[in-house]
């Protein structure tokens, strides 16, 4: 079943951890310019939206990929890149809509999430708010659906 | 080197250079960064005895080796400069984006000195560093100035600056980050308005290394644990922020009324952190990498008034509020709001505003020269006021120079409530013994973040302690005074200390620089640091007399409340409190001291 970080963006507060522990975890260096999740914070709107990779179903970098470096793992469902076959050629960046796929200048190829190869995603671990979680099922999604049932339940009893 | 980027960078506004330094490594070791490493700069470049707002003074903008990593709330700056408030050493610090994005350009701190003729400001984009006119700049506010230099600099940059209170010269101004962020205490955006320095941008896409990424990682993984279980980084902050207090120290008695005459404020419900959820919370916000999150982005929609920003935080709502007599929260986010635009510092500036009512209700002042009828409570003058204290217009520009000389001009200094001429937050130390103590002993005066005493006294944190006695007071006042002066200089906010101790950032400072920091090197930096700051306000005139506190702490004891006849018992702790920091009775260090500390 797929694997993917779920968001729930309401629960964001801003602190760009994610990008820290990502960073800190692929890179070795506390970098948010080379996290490979993106907490964005709009000030003066009071907003926060934090994105990575979705893991598509049917990756537009993979059908890029001119060398088939890029592969859709199953049944993980995450969107990898093999470094071996990865000529740095960038096809794959221009063809992601959300811009989840980045060339890396001191490695030579390109980047994305990976959802940590398997262990819990570091920027799962360190996410103050539990904002972003590991799902194979949609629990962001469950909640609203309970929200919203249990205000329907609660409307029955008074009525 | 890890931790430390090992790099300065120097700014000459006269001469309009910028200059790469390597960071003295030596010193980073005995001072580790921030405040402690900033200040040993400062003291070393800067001469005691010089004009705060003259070119002699210097300005530090510093980072510490835990900025811009996570673990708690690690993002930090310290500005450290000569006061023009108080004459005494001065180091604000502040969170938001700003200092972890200083720290991944690559740069440690920065140093400005001189002045420029016309008015600049700076541009770091990596090592690419220069200083730009700003002259188009000039006469806006923080929020227009940030705004501005995203659009003409780069659209991820992070900013600082000051607004019209700072290029005024107001002994009030502050520094603002991330438009609502402030070092605020001391008048350290004075110092930046006197060198015609309007703001820094930052922009960094490099990183910072750790000499144990793994040690790093589980010291992080530790430090998240106590923080998410602690009752107040935990559960107070993160719910509703610092203004969580307003009802905690109100029902305890210590919340000074109308210029400490009182100590419980009838109107405090109206201006609680509860109220502030209900009816203006926009969102909660964090700093950059941190755990807690007290931040309270804020709007007025729906009151008498206009804005968005964030905030007030618990003291300026004290300030503003309960110091005024003044219950109406939308004044007080409204006069927050404008502190923030002009650069003011909300506790200085509220606090003025409340000596001024009293002056005014006590014949001192007449209507006529304020410009209106002043009185406890009266909403739209402290809104009126502050406007006018931010833009130094009519009564304003004697409320620019905050409440000790206001007071000494109009013939009653014993109404304001300052420790060497700054005043004090949001905690009578009539209330609790040690805070009274650190208030009279404190290195930049009437201050609460160089060592939060409420914390045992009131909040049990590490352990609750009896806030009536004075017995053991002098020794958790060193304690808490040494260790807050290595979290300032880690860079690391203050707040995570409900939850961590010295165990924790000897472990972070160890994991994040390769040297041996344990719970004795760190206390024995902690102590290094604040005799090095005492020094320098000693040879900067501060005599050991100016620590004491105000006449009505002393001699008028609390009538209100549940601590209803108590005074700060000074005069009993003082002379152990000398004693226990191996100063003479004189209240100077000793010779022995310094040079067990290498300060000889």
């Amino acid at each position: 079943m797929q694997k993917l970080i779920r968001i729930e963006p309401s629960k964001c507060i801003g602190c760009k951890t994610c990008e820290m522990a990502c960073s800190f975890k692929h890179t070795g260096e506390f970098a948010p310019s080379r996290s490979r999740i993106y907490n964005e914070v709009f000030l003066d709107e009071a907003k926060f939206i934090t994105v990575t990779c979705m893991q598509c179903d049917d990756p537009w970098c993979i059908k890029a990929c001119p060398k088939s470096a890029i592969s859709k793992e199953m049944p993980s469902g995450v969107v990898i890149v093999d470094n071996d076959r990865c000529v740095g050629c960038r096809t794959c960046v221009s063809a992601c809509p959300f811009g989840m796929i980045k060339y890396v200048p001191s490695l030579g190829i390109v980047d994305k999430c990976d959802l940590c190869g398997g262990d819990t995603p570091e920027c799962v671990v360190f996410c103050p708010t539990q904002c972003l979680t590991l799902g194979e099922e949609d629990k962001p999604l469950r909640q609203k659906v309970l929200r919203f049932v249990n205000t329907m339940k609660d409307g029955q009893m008074e009525a | 080197m890890n931790g430390w980027h090992g790099k300065i960078l120097r700014v000459n506004l006269t001469a309009g250079t910028c200059e790469v330094e390597a960071l003295n490594e030596n010193w980073a070791k005995e001072y580790i960064g921030g405040r402690g490493l900033g200040t040993k700069y400062f003291v070393e470049e800067v001469a005691a005895d010089i004009d705060p707002l003259s070119t002699d003074n210097k300005l530090i903008m510093a980072t510490g080796p835990l900025t811009g990593t996570y673990g708690a709330a690690n993002s930090r700056y310290m500005v450290i400069t000569k006061s023009p408030l108080s004459g005494t050493i001065a180091c604000s610090n502040a969170g938001g984006y700003f200092p972890s994005e200083l720290r991944y350009t690559g740069f440690d701190m920065i140093i400005f000195e001189g002045k420029s003729e016309h008015p600049v400001y700076l541009q770091v984009y990596n090592d690419n560093v220069q200083l730009v006119a700003a002259t188009h700049l000039w006469g806006k506010t923080t929020t227009e100035v940030e705004d501005a230099i995203l659009a003409e600099f780069h659209g991820d940059a992070k900013i600082a600056c000051i607004g019209k209170a700072g290029e005024d010269l107001s002994l009030t101004a502050s520094i603002i980050n991330d438009k609502h962020r402030a070092a605020g205490r001391s008048g350290v955006g004075a110092v930046m308005g006197s060198k015609n320095l309007k703001a820094v941008a930052v922009r960094g896409t490099g990183g910072v290394k750790v000499a144990d990424p793994k040690a790093y990682r589980e010291a992080a993984l530790e430090a998240y644990g106590m923080l998410k279980e602690n009752p107040v980084s935990g559960q107070g902050l993160p719910a509703l922020g610092t203004p969580v207090l307003v009802n905690v120290i109100n029902q305890f008695g210590a919340l000074p009324t109308r210029n400490f005459q009182d100590d419980t404020f009838e109107g405090a419900e109206a201006i609680s952190g509860e109220t502030l959820a209900d009816k203006y919370l926009k969102r909660n916000k964090a700093c950059m990498g941190c755990v807690i999150g007290c931040g309270r982005v804020t709007g007025l929609k729906g009151s008498r008034f206009e804005g968005d920003g964030e905030g007030p935080e618990y003291e300026s709502i004290w300030a503003l509020g309960a110091a005024c007599g003044v219950d109406d929260l939308a004044a007080i986010t409204k006069a927050n709001y404008i502190c923030n635009d002009y650069g003011i510092d909300t506790i200085t500036t509220g606090a003025t505003i409340a000596c001024a009512m009293e002056l005014a209700e006590k014949g001192f002042i007449d209507a006529a020269e304020i410009g209106m009828p002043l009185k406890f409570g009266d909403a739209d003058a402290m809104v009126k006021l502050t406007e006018m204290a931010a833009k130094k217009e009519g009564f304003g520009e004697k409320l620019s120079l905050g409440s000790a000389r206001l007071a000494e001009m109009y013939g009653a200094p014993e109404l304001s409530m300052t420790v060497k001429k700054l005043e004090f937050p949001a905690y009578d130390g009539r209330g609790m013994q040690g805070m009274a103590l650190h208030y009279a002993t404190s290195n930049r005066g009437a201050c609460h973040v160089r060592g939060y005493l409420v914390s045992p006294e009131i909040l049990g944190l590490p352990e609750k302690i009896d806030p009536q006695a004075t017995e053991g007071k002098p020794v958790w006042a060193k304690i808490f005074q040494d260790f807050t002066a290595v979290v300032d200089s880690s860079g690391v906010c203050l707040f995570s200390t409900f939850a961590l101790g010295v165990p924790q950032f000897a472990a972070f400072c160890s994991a994040a620089t390769g040297e041996d920091f344990n719970e004795e090197t760190l206390m024995e930096i902690g102590e290094r640091i604040y005799n090095m700051e005492r020094m320098f306000n000693l040879r900067a005139g501060i005599d050991p007399d100016q620590d004491t506190l105000p006449k009505r702490l002393l001699e008028e004891p609390i009538h209100d409340g549940p601590l209803k006849g108590e005074v700060a018992k000074l005069s009993i702790m003082l002379p152990e409190y000398y004693q226990e920091r191996g100063w003479g009775n004189d209240g100077i260090p000793s010779a022995e001291k310094l040079a067990s500390l290498g300060l000889a």
